[in-house]
């Protein structure tokens, strides 16, 4: 099981949030992918080639990833891939992926049992590869089934629940520091500051600050927050808790407030999930 | 310099005396038009104006001392910015921008604007490459209509003739800084028969002088494609992007002409081909604010084939929704109408808004929902930064949606959210009448957090801001309410629990809900009063308000009759215009009608009540008609007044103000608002009398 989700760590995934698909059908993936690619061949066609290679020909791969879901109530996740087919050889011809975009939806309860049964509730997104290839992709999903993709940024107040969450997950061998990059304001010049920690001692912090395994409230988050801000105060003497954190860096995974996240492990790839299906689910409501 | 017989015109011109300095002879001759120009001031007469300018000017006009040329540069500049430049336009302004004449300021500005509205012709491109190569403008000019011409390529209507000036184009990549722009458009004209052997020499000559350079490259690689016998050399095989992104200030100008020309014509037409490529990056993929309605593709669906086998003996193909221009053929095909791909479209489409309206279709509210719901809080202008710039768009998505309201005769639920969330942010200036007009339809319903949402936000603006806003938030409330007391006229006999949401509740937490809002605007009248010192215009649409809230009883059946507050009666009383003192008349008298109707429903007991007006209710009117009546007839103001606000005070302090007849000041005869209709009367009367004798009237 592991072993199928495996492509989908350590890679950079921008994410999206996607209202309910209108009459999506999961047994037509076949049908969809030959449109999408006809789709797609109608764009390049319309002159956009601004990048020349060997390429014309694109191939389009729709598949579902049944082990992408929470309950049994979540519509399990779907994959799109794009690859190049070397024009030079045609048969036995070495696909390249160019860029892979899957739909996902992680105890999504509160979306889909608001929802009639025309719809498919998949509300998070995530995309690697070109732009380019993101929105004709994404256009097409929102011309044939009526949803709508919106980038999903990720608020400071996130990231912080984020970088508790995952710092107290055991992880087997703790090779990557835990790191928050933070951001300064009102500056004429951008500064960006990188704070890293050994993961044991954040651990270790973090297991003080916790009361019920299992649960975190918000007044733990803040607690663990302070504590790290007030270390940092002591050393450099400077106030993180007045600047913007933006990227969030674990053993479990990395994300950046533009809404840019790196799965690192596949035995917390559902909590993630669930944590970005949530946020995605609240920009849609 | 200047032509010698313009000269004696100087002196009839009286305007040249009042402007004084250098009077420049093309002004005069403004001039001497412009009585007949200002007759049709529409911009097109403005854009041929200024077109005809630039054919005729001379060299070296400076642009800080004429004012004539920043008048018709701005005149060149708005309408390019509004509609597009049309095709006859760019002949002259490219000859201006390109031959050197005006100073580079000018020239920029010029190349800035040339938007295309339809067509670029061709004649015009060859005639400014010949330009280019006599070079009479900057080099800075020289790359800046190269990045145009990229950008604009698809616009122009013809390119045999560019084909043929490949070899110019190609001389050009001798020029370093031209290089990279030369190569884009080398890219984009080269055809199979464009390679040529010396051309790849050169090319390969280049490479070798200035080093491995992504756009010789790219155009290496593409004669590679053409005739890979030809160039022999290996070549990466991919990558990323070879061209800098040279797109520029025009291609977000042409997408807002091309979406305000789609929004003008009264049919959706499909998107404009010639520019098929993705939005400019300002302009996100995934947010357009206006959809063209197209039908769902049902090529290839297994579903569809066998819907499709089963209907073979009836003709049920649907009709596609791109053809449906006419009422008519909605009326004739409303049986096999379907909805289009995207529920978007229908909000620019009155058409599709009607059979919207007849197809009650949770699943197609909830798209629209969330379509809608999503494109405002993604593209509103104040809660997401920097994208102020994106006001007007946002302002005529706005008025989109408040037209297919006002089309449907009700709200949009997303849009009533969308207004939560976003009032406590707006800054009451952005898309304001937009915004205010929104409010007005917000549907009625039992949502609790109505007061943190909607009314102390507004109450928050409404202090803080000018009289003219507070007179729009008036009317904007005045008009909620009259759309909630047709709402529930309306829906008074269907017993359907179509409106779905609304069912839960009773008829008192109805009369709750109007209530509320009817309190607060008594709140923020009052207040909002003695903030403009009883304006006579505030105090216009505060009684406008009362005038709805006055017959709700009679007019809209709802068991409700709430009295306006002291703070409003009493200004509107002793007003110093006569027009508030007639609608507080008005007003008082539909009271009556009311008050009166209800109690004898209440003593006939015709029907069983839900509600009986408490006493409190008549108590009140009384007191104040009492205050009324004794000042205006019985000439008592100061004396029978009962209400604790009221006008009640001792003869001792009146004596003090020393006006003579206090008593009588504010009766029908002397009240300064009636003055006017006095004197008017004395003077039919008796119209030799100068004297105003207003003893006279009795």
């Amino acid at each position: 099981e592991p072993q199928r989700t495996a492509f989908l760590l350590r890679k950079q995934w921008t994410l999206y949030s996607v209202t309910p698909l209108y009459r999506f059908s999961p047994a037509r993936l076949r049908d969809y992918a030959s449109l999408l690619s006809a789709f797609i061949a109608a764009e390049k066609q319309k002159g956009l080639a601004v990048e020349v290679g060997v390429e014309l020909d694109i191939k389009v791969a729709v598949s579902s990833l049944p082990d992408l879901k929470g309950s049994d109530q979540d519509q399990a996740g779907i994959l799109v891939q794009l690859s190049l087919r070397s024009q030079a050889s045609k048969k036995n011809s070495e696909e390249k992926m160019v860029w892979s975009g899957w739909f996902c939806c992680v105890f999504g309860d509160d979306l889909s049992k608001n929802v009639p049964e025309d719809f498919t509730c998949l509300p998070l997104f995530l995309a690697n590869g070109a732009e380019s290839y993101t929105s004709i992709v994404g256009s097409w999903f929102q011309k044939t089934f009526d949803c709508r993709f919106r980038r999903l940024a990720i608020s400071p107040l996130s990231l912080s629940w984020m970088a508790a969450m995952w710092t107290g997950c055991k992880v087997d061998k703790t090779t990557s520091a835990m790191e928050l990059v933070f951001s300064v304001p009102s500056l004429p010049y951008p500064l960006d500051i990188s704070y890293a920690i050994h993961p044991e001692d954040a651990k270790a912090l973090w297991d003080t600050v916790q009361k019920t395994p299992g649960e975190i409230t918000q007044e733990e988050v803040d607690v663990f927050m302070d504590c790290l801000y007030s270390h940092f105060h002591r050393h450099f003497k400077i106030h993180l808790s007045a600047t913007k954190l933006v990227k969030v860096s674990t053993a479990i995974a990395s994300a950046h407030c533009d809404g840019i996240i790196k799965f690192l492990q596949s035995q917390y790839l559902t909590g993630v999930l669930m944590l970005l299906t949530e946020l995605a689910i609240s920009q849609i409501q | 310099k200047q032509p010698l017989q313009v000269h004696h015109k100087h002196q009839t011109d009286l305007s040249a005396w009042r402007k004084g300095g250098r009077i420049d002879p093309e002004k005069s001759v403004q001039n001497h038009q412009s009585p007949k120009d200002q007759k049709n001031s529409s911009k097109q007469d403005s854009l041929e104006e200024a077109l005809s300018y630039f054919e005729k000017v001379q060299d070296r006009v400076s642009l800080k001392k004429n004012s004539v040329l920043q008048k018709h540069l701005t005149a060149v500049e708005s309408v390019a910015s509004q509609r597009g430049l049309p095709p006859e336009g760019f002949d002259v302004l490219l000859n201006v921008a390109l031959s050197g004449k005006l100073a580079d300021t000018v020239n920029t500005r010029l190349l800035k604007s040339l938007i295309p509205a339809s067509v670029i012709p061709e004649d015009s491109v060859v005639s400014s490459v010949s330009w280019l190569c006599v070079s009479k403008c900057s080099g800075n000019i020289q790359l800046l209509f190269l990045k145009w011409l990229i950008t604009v390529f698809d616009f122009i209507d013809h390119k045999e003739q560019i084909h043929a000036l490949y070899g110019f184009f190609f001389s050009f990549l001798q020029d370093e800084k031209m290089c990279p722009y030369v190569c884009h458009l080398l890219y984009l004209l080269t055809r199979k028969e464009s390679v040529k052997p010396f051309r790849i020499r050169k090319l390969l000559d280049l490479q070798a002088k200035m080093g491995v350079q992504p756009h010789l490259q790219a155009l290496l690689s593409l004669y590679k494609l053409f005739c890979p016998e030809l160039v022999t050399i290996t070549l990466p095989g991919k990558m990323k992007a070879y061209f800098k992104n040279s797109e520029g200030p025009w291609k977000a100008a042409i997408n807002a002409v091309r979406q305000r020309n789609q929004e003008n014509s009264p049919v959706p037409q499909p998107l404009f081909v010639g520019t098929a490529q993705p939005q400019s990056r300002k302009r996100k993929w995934n947010s357009q604010l206006i959809i063209p309605a197209s039908s769902k593709t049902k090529n290839n669906l297994e579903e569809d084939r066998e819907k499709n086998h089963v209907d073979l003996y009836s003709t049920n193909e649907s009709f596609p929704v791109e053809q449906l221009q006419t009422f008519s053929q909605l009326l004739q095909n409303i049986h096999r109408l379907e909805f289009p791909s995207q529920m978007g479209s229908v909000l620019t489409n009155p058409l599709l808004l009607h059979y919207m309206n007849c197809i009650k279709d949770e699943s197609v509210s909830l798209r629209l929902y969330y379509w809608m719901g999503q494109t405002l809080q993604e593209e509103c202008t104040w809660c997401v930064a920097n994208s102020y710039q994106y006001e007007e768009e946002f302002k005529d998505f706005l008025e989109n949606v408040y037209k297919a309201e006002c089309f449907l005769q009700e709200g949009f639920s997303s849009c009533e959210e969308f207004l939560y969330k976003s009032l406590p942010l707006w800054d009451g200036f952005c898309c304001r009448s937009q915004v205010l007009r929104l409010v007005s339809w917000i549907p009625l319903s039992n949502f609790s957090e109505m007061k943190s949402q909607l009314y102390d936000p507004l109450a928050q603006l409404f202090f803080t801001s000018s009289l003219y806003f507070k007179c729009s938030v008036l009317e904007s409330l005045k008009e909620l309410l009259q759309n909630w007391l047709n709402w529930h006229v309306s829906h008074l006999d269907s017993e359907s629990d179509s409106e779905v949401r609304f069912l839960n509740t009773t008829l008192s937490g109805l009369v709750n809900v109007v209530a509320e809002l009817i309190h607060f605007v008594g709140w923020i009248s009052t207040v909002g009063l003695r903030l403009e010192n009883n304006s006579t215009l505030m105090l216009y649409f505060i009684l406008d308000f009362y005038e709805t809230v006055c017959d709700i009883y009679l007019k809209y059946n709802l068991p409700l009759l709430i009295m306006p507050p002291a703070g409003v009666f009493y200004p509107a009383l002793l007003s110093m215009d006569s027009v508030s003192l007639n609608q507080l008349c008005y007003i008082m008298y539909r009271y009556r009608t009311n008050l009166v109707a209800a109690k004898e429903n209440e003593l006939s007991k015709k029907k069983i009540l839900q509600y009986k007006f408490s006493s409190q209710t008549y108590q009140e009117y009384n007191q104040y008609i009492i205050a009324m009546v004794g000042c205006l007839w019985t000439s008592s103001a100061f004396q029978k007044d009962t209400h604790p606000q009221g006008l009640r005070m001792d003869d001792e302090l009146l004596k003090k103000t020393r006006v003579q007849e206090f008593k009588t000041s504010f009766n029908i005869v002397y009240h300064p608002a009636m003055m006017g209709y006095a004197v008017l009367f004395l003077q039919q009367a008796w119209p030799d009398d100068t004297t105003f004798n207003f003893s006279l009237i009795k």
